[in-house]
């Protein structure tokens, strides 16, 4: 129920007083309301929830995780003896 | 896709897996308080490929499993009502009432339509101004905000053939009623990602230090999972009980301001009673007086009706992560997402559904030993 996806903004346009933005789920385009998310904007990723942008999709943290857990245990790889 | 098959990487999870295998030396229960979290770690069998030190168990955060009885039997009557288009999210329409199910009343004749957003709700509501549009406004704080756009739009555009029967939880209420429950086991939590999107993670703050528990926001891809358990444990054996933000790339401590002051326009707390838990006070929104008009309790007087719930159902305890799906007499046979008797078979986000579809019948029986350095 509470799924949400990310998807990139493509254009942001009104809608009677919205801001709406064309978002991008990897082909499937959508009308999301962007209308309390004042930071996103085309280009950037926002994660959706039944056609609301509840939050944008912050690169340099997603990064940040991704690396930190992909280079654990590397110390204790360092650790292990060298074979020659 | 960006953002999600680099959180699936199976070589990172390796990874992430050795260092949980490192950092354990004492049993411990935690909880993934979100129903999408279950569904995401039963799918993906995060939780076979911990140490047996780690017991997951299942929380309270499936909206639609925890949906009253009364609620959904009153939903049903007002779908049925003459005149009415009843617009839902698709996963209310399976879910049993007392009599009946939605999907059972539209192939009766009764207008039932899913929508996918709320506010489409509202667009129908002006297509059709000689009907009465109702939109089943269920969910946790994700949901608010879009349930609370629907409302605040059909103000501002002057739509008043549109209600809303509002069945709203909040997610802190539940965890504290975990906590303070009987024979509670739970020692630390997997908190609810995406509703932090929108409340923040300081008012778990309160909650983690008054009950000893670490709290880690976490998301939904197998490598969140499993750094959110990995976080928690690094919190349990170090005897530290406090929030941590693993989902920090859509999560911030104060969470989404504009759209909390929007739920918040729209929306005020009350005690809301939870199916298979009872009455949690303070752990639900209702409408505010200024937005009466949209109730669809208030315009439809549906009165007080008689539920009626299968006494075999443990949901309520499940939801307490006291018991698990295959500890109940009916789950499997009697209890299939087919004709299901309970909250947490109801959703495919409910722990039985989640075990059944991946074919949990057994007690898992996992033999991944915690490994000393």
């Amino acid at each position: 129920m509470c799924l949400a996806i990310p998807g990139k903004v493509i254009e942001v346009f009104e809608d009677r007083g919205l801001r709406m933005a064309r978002v991008d789920f990897v082909g499937t385009v959508r009308k999301v309301c962007l209308e309390h998310l004042a930071e996103a904007g085309p280009g950037d990723y926002v994660l959706v929830h039944v056609g609301f942008a509840l939050s944008r999709v912050d690169p340099e943290e997603a990064e940040r995780t991704y690396q930190f857990l992909a280079e654990l245990g590397q110390l204790d790889e360092l650790q292990a003896p060298e074979t020659t | 896709m960006k953002y999600l098959d680099e959180y699936r990487d199976g070589r990172v999870a390796a990874k992430v897996l050795a260092e949980i295998r490192r950092v354990t030396r004492r049993p411990w229960t935690l909880m993934e308080v979100c129903g999408g979290q279950t569904h995401s770690i039963v799918k993906h069998g995060v939780d076979r490929l911990l140490p047996t030190e780690i017991e997951l168990v299942h929380g309270p955060g499936c909206p639609v499993c925890v949906t009253p009885l009364e609620q959904i039997d009153k939903a049903h009557v007002i779908a049925a009502s003459p005149g009415v288009i009843f617009t839902s999210f698709g996963d209310m329409l399976r879910v049993p009432g007392s009599r009946t199910d939605l999907l059972r009343l539209k192939s009766e004749g009764a207008d039932i339509r899913i929508v996918y957003a709320p506010v489409d709700a509202v667009r129908i509501a002006q297509e059709n101004p000689d009907r009465q549009v109702v939109f089943f406004a269920i969910g946790f704080e994700t949901t608010a905000p879009a349930n609370a756009l629907a409302v605040a739009r059909a103000k501002a555009l002057g739509v008043s053939n549109f209600t809303v029967l509002v069945s709203q939880v909040l997610v802190p209420p539940a965890m504290t009623a975990v906590l303070q429950s009987p024979g509670n086991r739970v020692q630390g939590f997997l908190g609810p990602g995406h509703v932090c999107t929108v409340m923040g993670y300081a008012e778990y703050e309160p909650i983690a230090a008054h009950y000893g528990v670490p709290i880690v926001i976490t998301g939904f891809e197998p490598i969140d999972l499993l750094d959110g358990v990995l976080r928690t444990v690094r919190l349990l054996e170090a005897g530290a009980a406090r929030v941590e933000n693993q989902y920090s790339r859509v999560v911030s401590r104060a969470g989404n301001t504009a759209a909390r002051r929007l739920m918040w326009s729209a929306f005020e707390v009350c005690d809301r009673k939870w199916r298979g838990v009872g009455t949690i006070p303070k752990s639900g929104l209702r409408l505010r007086w200024e937005f009466r008009e949209y109730d669809a309790e208030r315009r439809f007087q549906v009165g007080a009706l008689e539920t009626c719930e299968p006494a075999v159902c443990i949901s309520g305890q499940i939801l307490r992560g006291l018991k698990k799906p295959h500890d109940c007499p009916a789950f499997g046979t009697a209890c299939t997402p087919a004709s299901p008797l309970g909250a947490t078979m109801v959703s495919a986000e409910g722990a039985c559904a989640a075990y059944y579809t991946y074919g949990r019948f057994q007690e898992s029986v996992t033999t991944h030993p915690v490994t000393t350095p």
